[in-house]
């Protein structure tokens, strides 16, 4: 990546010269690492914060200047937050949602990228460029109409309008993104099975679908992290507290127990770790997903 | 890229044209009529339903452009415009700014460089709600975390949420840790810039500025185009942090446009108004978004004309 200091090439006569410029080096290591751990910790400073304090007994919260490491940390406030109201059923309720809209933006998008990536049609530039198009429109034009006619035919209140644009590739992201990886996978390929007889349909599902797994990995991921994250959808269609989302929950958790600080945290911190897992496990997914899209189409 | 191979085999070609044609609207089949039922449809529907007054229950009532003017005399409406506006304009520039400069600090072979990215990225993928309960207790006047720092330096931190003032500034500073999307992009972005360029610029005797600002600047500018666009998109629909932070207020200083609308719809219940905001906005997006793509044509770099 920095191999922007080309091969010194005079190797006997720039003896001097060379360790002034090894020196100059040594300190432009150093002062970039003094900026990036100071960057970290103060990125890291929030969550630093909201752990310790989920940590530490009542009494502890409010003293100035704060204690960062707490004397015995109350681990109790972890099962206490987390019971106080059912985290457990709106952490299986998320998932559940989860796992629809995964295979939903799996299944609809790869299908809708294949007609942009493979095929040829009159029109698909237009369609395409339209789809691309809908990224740009904010979410709150399409709310009002969509509540009214999920309100009349009485999906309100159920998991279906977060769940049924997923099967229909209403994320165009995902789109977008499966699109782009199929433009690398070689063309011959499906050439050779459509010699072979096979139709689009067995071209899509039997060549390209298997080979493009790491890229419906990461549209798994990102849906996965969308749905775990999601608040505005759920706070609008979801009704009963049966079928609320963990961030859903922590928001009812926050109006009970506005300034319980300990156990705020401790709900807080604990929706993050699926989210963090998630990100450890498939770190290098996530990365590429995220720079595969990054420009043009 | 994709003529080349058509003109080869000539004979058949209009059957299998054909039937290349209906397989590729059958395959988009499903994203049409999600077009319709989930955007199209509800974007003309939401226009309809701006020009009537309608609670769900009753039926409409058509009152014209009622809702629009009533938008022109509604404080609550233009503060929410003037917010939204204010974060927005505020927030993307330092966004991107930050972004990009941390990108070119992490674009270094270092020690420990995979574990920086990784702390700079991740704030950005975790759960808003949660991050917002955090920052709540972070920006606590009294016992929180960042007035601690501050007053290490001497500085007697204002009360943040709770000041008309300083709300706002609050959430836009809150919304800076989450620069992680854009860092990972430019940083993609930079590594995609050819070598040769910088030894080019090296042989001109090119410093180190010199080619930031001559090579790599230039070479970014794409880049930077789309995140201005997503930037402006996804800050004019901020929610969360105001509805779980400052609930709009103090005295409507964080009283976002999406807050607004969601309360005049699932609140007030009227849809009409609600609606008539919402393509209010609509407008603003799509005018904003066409003069950022119209000024992209005197900034934006493409390199050679084949982008892919």
């Amino acid at each position: 990546m920095a191999t922007s200091t080309p091969a010194s090439i005079p190797v006997v006569q720039g003896a001097p010269a060379r360790t002034r410029k090894q020196w100059l080096d040594w300190i432009r290591r150093f002062s970039l690492h003094l900026v990036l751990i100071a960057g970290s910790l103060l990125f890291l400073l929030p969550f630093i914060w909201a752990v310790s304090t989920s940590l530490k007994p009542e009494s502890d919260v409010f003293t100035f200047p704060p204690q960062f490491i707490p004397d015995t940390p109350k681990w109790e406030n972890y099962p206490d937050a987390l019971t106080a109201i059912p985290f457990g059923r709106y952490a299986l309720n998320t998932i559940f949602l989860a796992g629809m809209r995964i295979t939903g933006n799996i299944l609809s998008c790869s299908l809708v990228a294949f007609a942009f990536a493979r095929l040829r049609w009159k029109g698909r530039d237009v369609v395409f460029f339209l789809v691309l198009a809908t990224m740009m429109i904010p979410e709150e034009v399409t709310l009002i109409p969509q509540y009214i006619i999920y309100s009349k035919i009485g999906w309100v209140n159920t998991y279906l309008p977060l769940i049924v644009p997923n099967f229909l590739a209403g994320a165009a992201f995902y789109v977008f993104l499966l699109r782009q990886f199929f433009m690398t996978i070689p063309r011959e390929l499906d050439e050779a099975a459509r010699v072979d007889g096979a139709s689009f349909f067995q071209v899509y599902w039997r060549i390209v679908m298997p080979l493009s797994a790491p890229a419906l990995v990461t549209v798994g991921i990102f849906t996965f992290q969308n749905s775990w994250n999601a608040f505005f959808g759920p706070l609008i269609y979801l009704q009963d507290r049966s079928l609320y989302t963990v961030s859903l929950g922590l928001s009812l958790f926050q109006e009970q127990y506005y300034t319980r600080w300990t156990l705020l945290m401790a709900a807080s911190v604990s929706i993050m770790i699926p989210t963090l897992l998630v990100f450890f496990l498939l770190q290098r997914r996530f990365i590429e997903g995220v720079t595969f899209t990054g420009l043009k189409g | 890229m994709a003529a080349t191979i058509t003109q080869q085999q000539q004979v058949p070609v209009s059957r299998w044209q054909l039937r290349e044609n209906t397989a590729g609207w059958l395959f988009v089949l499903p994203w049409i009529a999600g077009f319709i039922c989930f955007t199209g449809g509800p974007i003309l529907a939401a226009l309809v339903i701006s020009f009537t007054q309608w609670d769900v229950v009753n039926d409409p009532v058509w009152i014209g452009f009622d809702n629009y003017r009533r938008m022109l005399d509604d404080p609550q409406a233009l503060q929410s415009l003037k917010v939204t506006t204010l974060y927005t304009v505020v927030s993307v520039p330092l966004h991107l700014f930050f972004a990009y400069v941390l990108a070119v600090l992490l674009n270094n072979k270092l020690f420990g460089i995979g574990l920086y990215r990784t702390i700079f990225y991740l704030p950005s993928i975790l759960p808003v709600a949660a991050v917002a309960v955090i920052w709540r207790w972070v920006l606590s006047p009294q016992y929180g975390v960042f007035n601690y720092l501050l007053s290490l330096i001497g500085i007697d931190g204002p009360s943040w949420l709770a000041s008309p003032t300083w709300a706002l500034p609050a959430l836009i500073l809150m919304s800076l840790f989450q620069l992680g999307g854009a860092m990972i992009i430019f940083l993609a972005g930079l590594q995609g810039v050819p070598r040769d360029l910088y030894e080019a610029a090296m042989v001109d005797g090119a410093g180190w500025w010199r080619k930031q600002w001559n090579v790599t600047l230039p070479m970014m500018t794409p880049y930077i185009l789309f995140q201005v666009i997503i930037g402006f998109v996804t800050t004019l629909q901020v929610f969360v942090q105001p509805y779980l932070m400052t609930e709009g207020g103090p005295k409507d200083a964080t009283l976002f446009f999406l807050l607004y609308v969601y309360r005049n719809a699932f609140q007030f219940f009227s849809m009409g108004y609600a609606s008539a905001l919402s393509w209010v906005l609509f407008l603003y997006v799509v005018i904003l978004t066409l003069l950022i793509l119209r000024s992209s044509r005197t900034w934006v770099y493409y390199a050679g004309n084949e982008g892919r």
